[in-house]
């Protein structure tokens, strides 16, 4: 086990290095001036080169990469170009919305596929497999950002149960802030789920297939003892692997769906930062998104080993 | 799950309550969020949306109608040669940290603005100040290096607001001025608090406080004005829902001027647009109309040069380029392009350049230019189109108020050399006599009109979505500013 974990940490720092590579001289190449953004067209030359010089963005490409690598691994970001504050504090702001709203929509997604999943297998062939794959289906096709817009219609601007958006802040209460993400999150949650229930049932229906749930049901389990004692754990590496994915996805690729619902979270910020050539802060949080996945996939990994034993011994 | 279901609903219903009693505050909603807080070191429009006339005052200040009107300045004198301007400021202003103004803050602030490593975006505004000097505590002497009919102008813009050398460190985050309203916080990416000042040195704004929202999405925006969450819009940005609001009785739309002259800008010293009668063929196939109805939903004014139509001195010069394909395509004829031409036509991101750019396109193609069409985002487009000046056409809003003086500028992007223009701008400048301004304004506006140096489109108007029980709002925004201080609830 130590072995292996080991080896995922060290191909982490790898894959870390060559994405803070990427992503910083990608950047570079991208045409636009922060200073000109930020200073319009009336600027004079002399105004501009001062914002320039005060930015650092006189000095060569590599030595600004090295300052923002060596920056970064004792936690301090730089300071964004536009906001002129800490772009770690900036993180770390949008963070308390982006963070939890990913592991709400993903405990809804959760909550929903498990028992969708199983039920669905434990009665395959039947009305409540055909209804529920049927659902999912239709869960899978709805674009999130337009579900999203049918909510705000019938839950904020018709009922007046929810506001159309924006987030209460957490300083306003638990349930405030809950509240002001239920609706981001549902939406967010919903194609998540049908996927996951959808892989949930075929990954089951594949364990079931297999020898030992034969043997198991010869000593007089029922299918559904059958499944959740031996089928379920056996499902769990594909199901996690989703999961793993799901959760990347939801912190990074929550942009339409916080501007939708125009949250600060972490994907307003990138998309800010870039149509103003933030480049500090775009860079910054990619790279922490790219951590973010790495990490999570190593977890996923981690988890791996722990319901299948097998891993443990591999090389 | 039942027990998420229940205080789901109890929630909701706390929330549904609070409608019928008085209110004094107030949430608006804006597209952009600023990027700092600081007026005087950025461009961006959204500071001054936020900021003009509720936080920060200058020594002039515009009202309603566009007018300058004194601000921290009560009276000025101006010498009979025209370069020295005495400001009176007024007594018992105080900045929202407790200091006094006095006239070393405005020493301070023109200096700060026209220093060598001044950040100032519109450091020509200060350009002709010579020397600033504090006579004593409320008396502070402006003087500049020639007579300049417009310093008092110059002095009301966003940029030219007063600031404290106490509080100058932090102001990009926390603002101190002398206006109505105090800053009281910022949720970045969310929202922006304003809070009454108790020690306003004027009459005291009726709203406790007022909120900005940013909601860049126009349906996100369409949603939160339907839900009520914000009550006021100000540049809403999708003018096809504005029927449905009109409709609805909860809400009033207003619809204002901007100083937003848009054009088809082109380049004047790239073939074959360097050709007077070329830039003519391509303004007559330009059916304006066509336009506003297409990429506006019908708001705007029609414009004939580079002049905002609801000022004073505007002369509608609309004949000079008319639409008439047909003549457009006899001139192209003239000018050896019988078989039309190919160019660039460059757009920001803005709808009225995205989709008049289509609309632009397809009027052009009827007389035989055809365009590439290029989708920029305004980070390329300053560096490609304004500084590279590597474009053939591009459709762009001119927002500054009273910006004329670009044509003077042969470097400025669309590349105009006119050493008859310039003559008439240098003149305007020193010319500090109303009538002869005028005079000289009238002249310019001709002069470019004739040259045909860009096709004028029109002007931008602003509409406003509010509450139908909000009062005070500016429907005009002569400046990008969403002043607050006179808004109040209709009892």
């Amino acid at each position: 086990m130590l072995q292996y974990g080991a080896r995922r940490a060290m191909s982490l720092m790898v894959s870390l290095l060559v994405a803070s590579l990427v992503i910083f001289f990608a950047l570079e190449i991208v045409p636009g001036d922060p200073a000109a953004y930020m200073l319009g067209i009336n600027a004079e030359p002399d105004t501009l080169a001062a914002l320039r010089a005060e930015l650092g963005l006189d000095r060569a490409a590599p030595l600004r990469y090295l300052d923002w690598i060596g920056g970064m691994m004792q936690g301090d970001f730089g300071i964004s170009h536009t906001y002129r504050t800490p772009v770690a504090d900036m993180i770390a702001e949008r963070l308390k919305v982006s963070l939890p709203l990913a592991l709400y929509a993903l405990g809804l997604s959760t909550l929903i596929a498990f028992p969708a999943g199983i039920w669905a297998a434990q009665r395959r062939g039947s009305a409540v497999d055909l209804g529920v794959m049927g659902v999912t289906q239709l869960g899978v096709a709805i674009p999130n950002f337009w579900f999203a817009m049918l909510m705000v219609l019938v839950f904020a601007i018709n009922l007046r149960w929810f506001s159309a958006g924006g987030f209460a802040g957490w300083e306003a209460g638990i349930g405030a802030g809950l509240k002001s993400l239920t609706l981001p999150a549902v939406a967010l949650a919903l194609p998540q789920a049908s996927i996951l229930t959808r892989v949930m049932r075929s990954a089951l229906l594949e364990t079931l297939g297999e020898d030992y749930i034969r043997t198991a049901r010869a000593k007089g389990l029922t299918r559904g003892q059958a499944l959740r004692g031996h089928a379920l754990r056996n499902a769990m590496i594909p199901v996690l692997t989703i999961i793993g994915l799901q959760f990347s996805f939801l912190l990074a690729g929550a942009i339409i769906i916080e501007n939708v619902f125009f949250l600060p979270g972490l994907g307003r910020l990138v998309f800010q930062a870039i149509s103003a050539r933030d480049l500090i802060v775009v860079e910054s949080v990619v790279m922490l998104l790219v951590f973010a996945v790495i990490v999570v996939n190593f977890a996923v990994d981690m988890a791996y080993a722990w319901v299948d034993p097998r891993l443990r011994g591999q090389r | 799950m039942k027990v998420l279901a229940m205080t789901a609903l109890v929630g909701a219903m706390t929330f549904v309550a609070p409608v019928a009693q008085a209110k004094s505050d107030l949430v608006v909603g804006l597209q952009l969020e600023p990027p700092h807080l600081d007026p005087t070191s950025a461009a961006a429009g959204a500071i001054d949306q936020v900021l003009y006339a509720n936080v920060f005052e200058g020594l002039t200040r515009f009202g309603p109608d566009g007018s300058v009107n004194p601000g921290l300045a009560e009276s000025w004198d101006i010498s009979d040669d025209g370069r020295v301007y005495t400001f009176h400021l007024r007594k018992g202003v105080t900045f929202h940290d407790g200091s006094a103004l006095d006239a070393g803050d405005v020493v301070f602030t023109l200096d700060r603005a026209r220093a060598e490593d001044s950040q100032n975006a519109q450091k020509a505004l200060f350009a002709g100040i010579e020397s600033v000097e504090a006579l004593d505590d409320l008396t502070a002497r402006v003087t500049l290096a020639q007579p300049d009919g417009g310093f008092l102008f110059n002095m009301a813009w966003g940029d030219a607001v007063i600031v404290a050398p106490e509080s100058i460190e932090s102001i990009k985050q926390s603002p101190v001025g002398t206006g109505a309203f105090r800053f009281k916080g910022w949720v970045q990416g969310d929202r922006i608090t304003l809070e009454r000042n108790p020690d306003y040195w004027g009459e005291a704004a009726r709203l406790d406080s007022a909120t900005f929202k940013f909601i860049s999405d126009p349906t996100a925006a369409f949603a939160a004005v339907m839900a009520e969450d914000v009550q006021a819009f100000p540049f809403y940005p999708a003018p096809e829902n504005l029927p449905q609001f009109e409709a609805d009785p909860r809400f009033q739309v207003l619809v204002g001027s901007t100083e937003g002259e848009t054009i088809l800008a082109m380049n004047n010293a790239l073939p074959p647009l360097d050709n007077p009668m070329v830039r003519r063929a391509v303004a007559h196939a330009i059916d304006r109309k066509a336009i506003m109805e297409g990429a506006m939903f019908g708001l705007g004014t029609a414009i004939g040069t580079h002049f905002a139509p609801h000022h004073p001195d505007y002369v509608d010069l609309m004949y000079l380029s008319d639409y008439d394909p047909e003549l457009s395509r006899q001139l192209l004829a003239e000018a050896g392009m019988a078989e039309g031409f190919t160019t660039t036509l460059k757009l920001p991101p803005p709808s009225y350049a995205r989709r008049g750019g289509e609309i632009v396109a397809a009027q052009l193609r009827n007389v035989g230019i055809e365009t590439e069409i290029t989708n920029l985002e305004w980070a390329q487009w300053l560096e490609e189109v304004f500084r590279g000046k590597d474009f053939g056409l591009t459709i762009v809003s001119h927002t500054e108020p009273m910006d004329i003086g670009i044509y003077a500028r042969p470097e400025y992007y669309f590349q105009y050399d006119s050493p008859d223009f310039q003559a008439l701008n240098a003149a305007l400048s020193t010319e500090t006599d109303p009538e002869k301004r005028s005079e000289l304004l009238v002249q310019m506006q001709t002069r470019i009109a004739e040259d045909h140096v860009n096709a004028y489109l029109f002007q931008l108007a602003v509409p406003t979505v509010a509450d139908a029980r909000l009062r005070g709002l500016w429907a005009d925004a002569p400046t990008q500013a969403t002043d607050l201080t006179g808004v109040y609830w209709e009892e």
